[in-house]
């Protein structure tokens, strides 16, 4: 247990992009934008 | 490369190749302003001087946990993602703005579609048009399954009869074709009736609901033909529509420019309207232009999105939730680093198509004749284009690559990129800065529900 940082994730970005890239997720601009993108809050389909 | 941060009481560190959020002490927040990598297992000695007010135990015992942490791969994690650049290369074609009405009922001030016609005339998209835009999104989705067709305008309610018919279409041919459409419709709500909400709420897998929040905000902007807000007649068949759907897949979405800067009475307002799904997004428009939000604007605008991020913690920490999407970030099951360094896909896998049937890079680049890329009849004929547009990606951004926030807003809007930073590559600063300080907000917010 560490005493000076706590962690929020477990999941690994680098971990994510071996299995990555099947493109069946959602185009962040289909979602509620159409002028801005935050592409990190769609979810994966996978 | 790390990016610490102090807010709301909070001192946090984002590893951003890892991906990793760390909630910190003010020792281990001071002592990484210290370090570089590499790191070596022993403390350095220069740390002490550096952070006196600290003893000598304290101090070790925290590098002790840095260094951990370094090892493992969550701080200080190298950017090795330049091996997936061959990844970002021309792909099927999997998601359309389908423009069904280049006209609309209102005359918003801020449209960017010149109040409906995109600067080209009021036309109505043709069904012969709808079934062609169909079909050339099976014949280039290649081996994709979910195809994604998004109804916009102008306001498609004004063509709704051809909305039901391209609908209708689109599933005739899921089967043969082993794909799964995704509709989805984004209206002013202007001629919402019953028998309209049902077909949506049956078939639309998203609504976005075009209202800006409070009434004296909204008629402001949004108003009809002859100058009058539409606030209260929208208000109650958005009302009835989320209703009826169970409050399922929906978004109230509203613009905030100079005129609100307020903008979190604005979130507000929907959610004490009943509504729980609800983005509101700044204007973007020419600086010049009365109700531009500019640079001065940039602190207000931070201070209300910190406002924001506080009542959301304190209306969650007392069971009353709502989602802000801009503030939406999912830590550990977000999307894989490949659909991050790839963006928005914008020319490439997702496109526009006119009520002519010209199809263009995104809706935001319709009108703009020059970056027209083909039709339904003929495809994508400017195909130099479309691997010009997968290479649209952070690595392809000089600017994006060394920023923190790379894998959260994946390179921001081309269109608006090239709109007002005039190169596609080359990102628009005002969103940046707003972008960043809602992933900011949006990282404290999961810090503050985590205690």
């Amino acid at each position: 247990m560490k005493k000076h940082v706590k962690t929020l994730n477990t999941a690994n970005l680098k971990q994510s992009a071996a299995k990555g890239g099947c493109g069946e997720c959602q185009a962040s601009c289909q979602s509620a934008c159409k002028t801005s993108c935050t592409v990190a809050n769609q979810k994966c389909e996978k | 490369m790390i990016h610490q941060y102090y807010l709301n009481g909070y001192y946090i560190v984002l590893d951003v190749h890892s991906g990793a959020v760390h909630v910190v002490d003010e020792l281990f927040y001071r002592m990484l302003e210290f370090l570089e990598p590499p790191l070596s297992k022993e403390c350095p000695e220069s740390l002490f001087p550096a952070l006196q007010d600290a003893s000598r135990e304290e101090i070790e015992e925290t590098y002790a946990e840095i260094y951990e942490l370094y090892q493992a791969g969550q701080l200080f994690s190298e950017d090795d993602y330049e091996q997936f650049r061959d990844m970002m290369v021309s792909s099927p074609v999997k998601a359309m703005c389908l423009h069904i009405a280049h006209d609309c009922n209102l005359r918003c001030q801020y449209c960017f579609a010149s109040t409906g016609d995109f600067g080209a005339g009021r036309t109505l998209m043709p069904l012969e048009v709808g079934k062609k835009a169909i079909d050339f999104l099976i014949a280039n989705s290649g081996t994709r399954h979910n195809l994604e067709l998004d109804f916009f305008g102008g306001e498609p309610l004004m063509n709704f009869d051809v909305v039901k018919e391209v609908v209708k279409y689109g599933r005739s041919l899921e089967k043969e074709h082993n794909k799964r459409f995704r509709f989805t419709i984004t209206t002013n709500g202007m001629l919402l009736d019953d028998d309209k909400i049902d077909f949506i709420n049956r078939e639309m897998s998203n609504v976005v609901l075009s209202i800006d929040g409070r009434k004296e905000v909204n008629d402001r902007i949004r108003t009809r033909v002859d100058g009058s807000g539409c606030y209260d007649a929208i208000l109650p068949k958005f009302k009835r529509l989320v209703e009826k759907r169970g409050h399922d897949q929906y978004y109230v979405r509203g613009t905030f420019t100079k005129y609100n800067l307020d903008f979190a009475e604005d979130v507000l307002h929907f959610y004490e309207q009943g509504f729980d799904q609800i983005s509101i997004e700044p204007v973007v428009t020419d600086a010049a232009n009365p109700y531009a939000i500019t640079e001065a604007d940039l602190p207000q605008v931070f201070q209300e999105y910190e406002r924001l991020a506080k009542i959301i913690i304190d209306h969650k920490k007392n069971g009353k939730s709502f989602n802000f999407f801009h503030f939406m970030i999912d830590l550990d099951q977000g999307p894989c680093a490949i659909k991050r360094l790839r963006g928005c896909g914008c020319g490439n896998e997702y496109v526009a198509v006119t009520p002519d049937g010209d199809i263009y890079p995104c809706h935001q680049f319709v009108g703009m004749e020059e970056w027209k890329m083909g039709t339904v009849d003929t495809g994508i004929e400017d195909t130099a284009r479309k691997e010009n547009f997968a290479k649209a990606n952070i690595y392809g951004k000089e600017e994006c690559r060394n920023c923190w926030a790379k894998f959260y807003c994946s390179g921001g809007c081309n269109a608006n990129n090239f709109q007002y930073a005039g190169d596609v590559l080359k990102p628009y600063h005002l969103a940046c800065e707003m972008e960043k300080k809602r992933l900011e907000c949006a990282i404290m917010i999961k810090a503050a529900l985590a205690e």
